[in-house]
């Protein structure tokens, strides 16, 4: 318990150093939402409907380039060994990874996003569902991300093929998410589809950072 | 019991017993390859009926259905065999599932053509979102070609290995709930409501065909990974002494 | 005789299904008994060298 502590508060303060770094997937997030008016139409009609899909789409790819570097400077500056000869479980320090990173780069996603809800027209009383939702889910795409980063933290241009690797695998997420999301437009309940983004957070929680961390055993070598 | 099947589980992790019976099985299953899949074409174009509703048409059935089986028993095949390879580390395991990607991927991208083939006559488009199955398999043609590509992105081969095993093993372990979230979706957001690329009330001179052509899939697919093998192995023990043998004899 | 390729009016799909089948089918037996040919011809080599030679990536000091 204690190292997962340590690693949570060391990362944690490392990436608030770096606050830049943090803000630029948020930046992302807003641009890429931003994007999509102009792609689509300004029309309040077209954006009520779209806006859901759009919001949840922002926040994957967000969330995935969040998640890039998470492993990259502890390979670099010899960490990475110091963390898999520690006598706690890998698995579980990638967990405080994942955590430190979930708390600067989710959060503040979480506090945006019902902010550009509004500005895609959707009603006010669908945003706790939205604020819920993405606090359940992005526990999931960080847990994903995190094993896309681990596979190819060795690779010198790995960036692009992470998302090819990820993206597929929150498919799910996606559906629950912004079917919640739009249940709550409509006003319908959304219990159902949240049970199941908790169910995959914690599937994916358990079970992501094993993957990561026999990835970056691998990639050690 | 005990040393009979033990020896035989060595065996078939050693390479230069692996490629010779490859190199023996193979003529046996192109022969049966061809003609389980003439018999099952015949069976299916000229024996079978035409279906109630689809008429002709729902002959697709029988490339179609046998294409998406292969593209997804190639996944868990491949998974599996890099599972083995990551977990015992033995190399040949690696090596089955770097023969059975490709070839798996390329069945999936025949299903989803054939039932993209298939759904125009059917649906009016050659794409539908709504239909749950074509949908999981862009997912699981996604998957393969991730599969593919992380693997050669590395230089050093044991490493590629073992790392897209990983992501194989991930990849099969979400195939399931992936599956699941996409029929779920599909049936929230009603497409129309004419028939499904489903088996109509399949009767048996409609249905043996068709697990002939099964059959028939299967033999082709193995007959393609083990050639592959055969190729993954002769580069795996380039400079070992059974392969040298085996290219002074002209063997190889 | 046409009737059979007339397929009840569903030629065009049903025979593009099975044509693209052939094709991927015909196109897969190639490029295994290519890469099997290719290692094979790597593999008897002089050298026994399986992988093409490969030019040292030069590094940038600054």
């Amino acid at each position: 318990m204690a190292s997962f502590t340590s690693v949570f508060a060391r990362d944690l303060k490392i990436a608030i150093r770096r606050w830049s770094e943090l803000a630029t997937p948020l930046i992302f997030f807003v641009i890429i939402a931003s994007l999509f008016p102009f792609a689509l139409s300004p029309d309040v009609a077209v954006l009520r409907s779209a806006g859901t899909g759009i919001l949840w789409i922002a926040a994957l790819l967000s969330s995935l380039l969040a998640l890039d570097g998470l492993f990259r400077t502890d390979m670099e500056d010899g960490s990475m060994e110091q963390l898999i000869l520690s006598p706690a479980s890998l698995g579980l320090l990638v967990f405080a990874k994942i955590c430190a990173h979930w708390v600067v780069s989710a959060l503040p996603l979480i506090v945006l996003a019902p902010l550009l809800a509004l500005s895609f027209y959707l009603p006010v009383d669908a945003l706790p569902t939205l604020i819920f939702a993405l606090a359940l889910a992005t526990p999931t795409l960080s847990a994903l991300a995190a094993i896309g980063a681990a596979l190819t933290v060795s690779l010198r241009t790995g960036g692009g093929l992470i998302g090819l690797l990820v993206l597929p695998l929150t498919a799910p997420v996606l559906i629950f998410g912004t079917r919640a999301t739009d249940m709550a437009v409509h006003g319908e309940p959304v219990l159902g589809p949240l049970y199941l983004l908790g169910a995959l957070a914690a599937f994916c929680l358990a079970l992501g950072p094993l993957a990561a961390s026999a990835a970056l055993r691998v990639s050690v070598e | 019991m005990g040393t009979i099947s033990w020896r035989w589980f060595h065996l078939l992790a050693s390479p230069p017993y692996v490629f010779r019976l490859a190199g023996q099985l193979g003529p046996w299953l192109a022969a049966a390859t061809v003609v389980t899949l003439a018999a099952g074409t015949y069976g299916g174009l000229v024996l079978a009926p035409p279906d109630y509703l689809q008429g002709d048409g729902f002959r697709i059935i029988y490339v179609h259905v046998p294409s998406a089986y292969i593209g997804l028993m190639a996944y868990v095949l491949m998974a599996s065999a890099a599972a083995c390879g990551f977990i015992w580390r033995i190399k040949l395991a690696h090596a089955v599932a770097v023969s059975a990607a490709p070839v798996g991927a390329s069945f999936t991208f025949l299903a989803l053509v054939t039932g993209a083939v298939w759904g125009k006559p059917m649906w009016g488009t050659y794409w539908q979102w709504a239909d749950a199955r074509l949908v999981s398999e862009l997912v699981l043609l996604f998957l393969y070609l991730g599969y593919m590509l992380l693997r050669a992105a590395f230089d050093d081969r044991d490493k590629g290995d073992r790392i897209s095993a990983i992501l194989a093993a991930v990849g099969v372990v979400n195939v399931p709930i992936i599956h699941f979230s996409v029929e779920w979706w599909s049936t929230l957001h009603q497409g129309p409501t004419i028939s499904r690329l489903d088996a109509p009330a399949i009767t048996m001179d409609m249905l043996a065909p068709l697990l002939i052509m099964i059959a028939g899939f299967t033999l082709c697919f193995a007959w393609l990974v083990l050639r592959r093998l055969q190729a993954e192995i002769l580069e795996r023990e380039a400079r070992t002494r059974w392969v040298e043998q085996l290219v002074t004899q002209g063997a190889v | 005789m046409s009737e059979f390729l007339a397929m009840g009016g569903y030629a065009v799909y049903v025979w593009s299904a099975y044509g693209i089948t052939l094709v991927v089918i015909t196109l897969n037996v190639w490029l295994a008994q290519r890469r099997y040919h290719q290692a094979r011809r790597a593999v008897s080599r002089p050298d026994g060298r399986v992988a093409p030679v490969r030019q040292p990536t030069v590094r940038r000091l600054t």
